[in-house]
């Protein structure tokens, strides 16, 4: 009866909590739009948006509709809806994987997507029928598979998935280097670094409408799995003697992950720490559960990545830093936090 | 028969773990799984649970094959109790006592009032009813050892197969986790290591060595002072027990 009442209790908190956090992620995804270096008002901002999808005819400033439309409010749903993707890749690897530090960049897919993009930048792989996203996601996928078997060899004990990681990091980002030095102009380089930082900028509408989608499906996916995902706590014999198909399951979420990583990498580049800090915040929020945690995490995604955008625009006058730079500011020290705190609970 | 293993054989790589095993339980009865380490106890287990296929023969769960049955349903009979399981997830001991009922939830079904009283009563059981709330990664290893019993109760299983489950347990809860499975009256098959207690709780043994099963039956005519020297290697001397009326096993040096 007491669990009952306090089941109860949590359920209006976290009615609560949703609500807070979407207003949240509204506001972020306002001030947007609103700040830069031609800062636009909010009112201009709504007039603007409506403009284009109420068909009004508020009088507007051409320049200011064009911002608000085509430059930042596509910028700021493509921050929102990669950031939700990489959260989400990172807490369903870490359940599947039973480790605190899995995520897509820890895991060498970052890398391997930047390497894929490298080869068609710079080597002309394709010979042009390969986009650079288009590369990107392929090299996400081989090296989604490269740490897979290479896991697979090593007895599938989940330290050793993050030293395949690691490993396959490394090999990735050698063979950048590696073209990068014997292969490219200094213009080329430049670009280069756009894959290994991560960056927003020459995001268009076109990205929203992969972004978008993709994060959406990918939630919906997850979601569906949120009780195998709870189920895998103690491993996967305890999830198959819970009645879960093993198999099927991780083949499911892992190439959803792989899928929904390969798409965010090849828009905005190699972002690291989002999939790590991210689903550890919100664990603390809301607990272990997955049918809370799921959507805890997608909504902190959004957030804290449109978050990240507005820190790179502003922190600096006159310039924009990577986006993943600022990831990697608060990621790191979670990082190292996760790790302390890992040790101490052996 | 409850659960029938008919000559079942099973190799992890080329090492044979479990070789040509048969044996059956009867509704509600208790079987005790006896054998020195490494005999394949804890594998026969898995098997029985359908955790790994069997490379030839067939079990048999209520006359029915276990490889024809889906594994949801499977897991809404069994429940297993792995010798160990642990994990760095942050959940306290009614999150693991929950997912228990993860095989009887459908994927729209919420959360009902039949899983709360399952989940309650198991806690109670197992005396850890006052303990929901801490975190798992707090608990002693007999705490732990008793929530996992828990969990595989609140999943309200027709057979259960427990592996070492007086494991890390103080005197008075090996006896009262024993007793408590023997009353459930649900078919169970334990893996134990402690002679006594399988000669006082079990209605049957079946001693396993490398893989083969060399003794099984009631424990008075399984357990003999020649059959502990040949399998465990140590000398026994074998009384009725004054006190309960059963086995009881001392041990002599040399
Ligand atoms: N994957 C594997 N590869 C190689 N050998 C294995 C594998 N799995 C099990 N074995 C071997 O099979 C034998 C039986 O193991 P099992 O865990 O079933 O023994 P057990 O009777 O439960 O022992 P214990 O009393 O120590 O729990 C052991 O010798 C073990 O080394
Ligand atoms: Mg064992």
């Amino acid at each position: 009866m007491r669990a009952a009442v306090s089941r109860q209790h949590r359920w209006w908190a976290l009615v609560a909590l949703t609500v807070v956090a979407v207003v949240l992620l509204a506001i972020m995804i306002s001030l947007a739009v609103a700040i830069g270096e031609i800062a636009i008002p909010l009112s201009t901002t709504a007039r603007a948006v409506s403009n284009r999808i109420f068909g009004t005819s508020f009088e507007l400033n051409r320049i200011h509709q064009g911002i608000v439309w085509d430059y930042r409010l596509s910028r700021a749903l493509v921050a929102a809806s990669a950031g939700a993707s990489l959260a989400l890749c990172g807490v369903v690897l870490q359940a599947m994987l039973r480790n605190p530090l899995a995520e897509p960049y820890v895991l060498g897919i970052s890398a391997g997507a930047s390497t894929g993009a490298v080869c068609v930048m710079i080597l002309g792989l394709g010979y042009g029928a390969l986009t650079l996203s288009g590369g990107a996601f392929i090299g996400a996928i081989v090296a989604f598979l490269l740490v897979g078997v290479l896991a697979a060899g090593a007895g599938r004990s989940s330290e050793r998935i993050i030293l395949c990681g690691v490993a396959g990091s490394q090999l990735f980002n050698a063979l950048t280097s590696y073209i990068v030095t014997t292969s490219a102009n200094a213009e080329q380089a430049r670009g280069v670094l756009f894959w290994l930082l991560g960056s927003m900028s020459g995001v268009r509408w076109s990205d929203v409408y992969l972004s978008v989608p993709v994060a959406i499906a990918g939630y919906l996916a997850c979601l569906f799995h949120a009780r195998a995902l709870d189920a895998f706590a103690f491993g996967t014999d305890a999830a198959a003697a819970l009645g879960i198909a093993v198999r099927r399951v991780q083949v499911v979420l892992f190439g959803i992950t792989a899928l929904m990583t390969a798409a965010v990498v090849s828009m905005v580049g190699s972002i690291g720490f989002v999939g790590l800090v991210i689903p550890h915040a919100a664990r603390f929020i809301v607990g272990p559960s997955h049918h809370r945690l799921l959507p805890a995490t997608a909504l902190g995604g959004a957030i804290f990545m449109v978050f990240a955008d507005i820190v790179s625009r502003i922190i600096i006058p006159q310039q924009i830093l990577p986006i993943g730079v600022v990831t990697a500011l608060f990621g790191a020290p979670a990082f190292a936090i996760i790790l302390f705190r890992a040790r101490r609970s052996v | 028969m409850s659960i029938a293993v008919e000559n079942v054989a099973y190799a992890a790589g080329k090492t044979i773990v479990v070789d040509g095993i048969t044996l059956a339980v009867e509704q509600g009865k208790v079987l005790g799984l006896l054998g020195p380490n490494g005999s394949g106890k804890s594998s026969l287990l898995r098997l029985i649970c359908r955790l790994r296929k069997v490379d030839s023969g067939i079990i048999r769960l209520a006359e029915q094959d276990i490889a024809a049955i889906p594994r949801a349903n499977l897991a809404r009979r069994i429940a297993f109790v792995e010798q160990q399981a642990t994990t760095d997830t942050q959940l306290t001991v009614r999150d693991v006592v929950q997912l228990g009922r993860t095989p009887h939830r459908g994927l729209l079904s919420p959360w009902g009032v039949d899983d709360d009283l399952a989940v309650e009563d198991a806690l109670a059981r197992v005396d850890m009813a006052h303990r929901a709330d801490q975190f798992w990664h707090t608990l002693s290893g007999g705490e732990r050892q008793r929530v996992h019993v828990a969990r595989a109760l609140a999943q309200t299983p027709s057979e259960l197969l427990l592996d070492e489950p007086t494991n890390h347990l103080d005197i008075q809860h090996q006896l009262e986790i024993l007793s408590l499975v023997t009353r459930l009256g649900v078919t169970s098959i334990i893996a134990l290591h402690d002679l006594n207690l399988a000669a006082m709780f079990c209605d049957s043994l079946a001693v396993l060595q490398n893989g083969k099963v060399v003794a099984a039956g009631a424990p008075q005519e399984v357990l003999t002072e020649d059959l502990i020297a040949r399998v465990f290697g140590v000398r026994a001397h074998i009384e009725r027990s004054a006190v309960h009326g059963r086995y009881n096993i001392q041990y002599t040096m040399g």
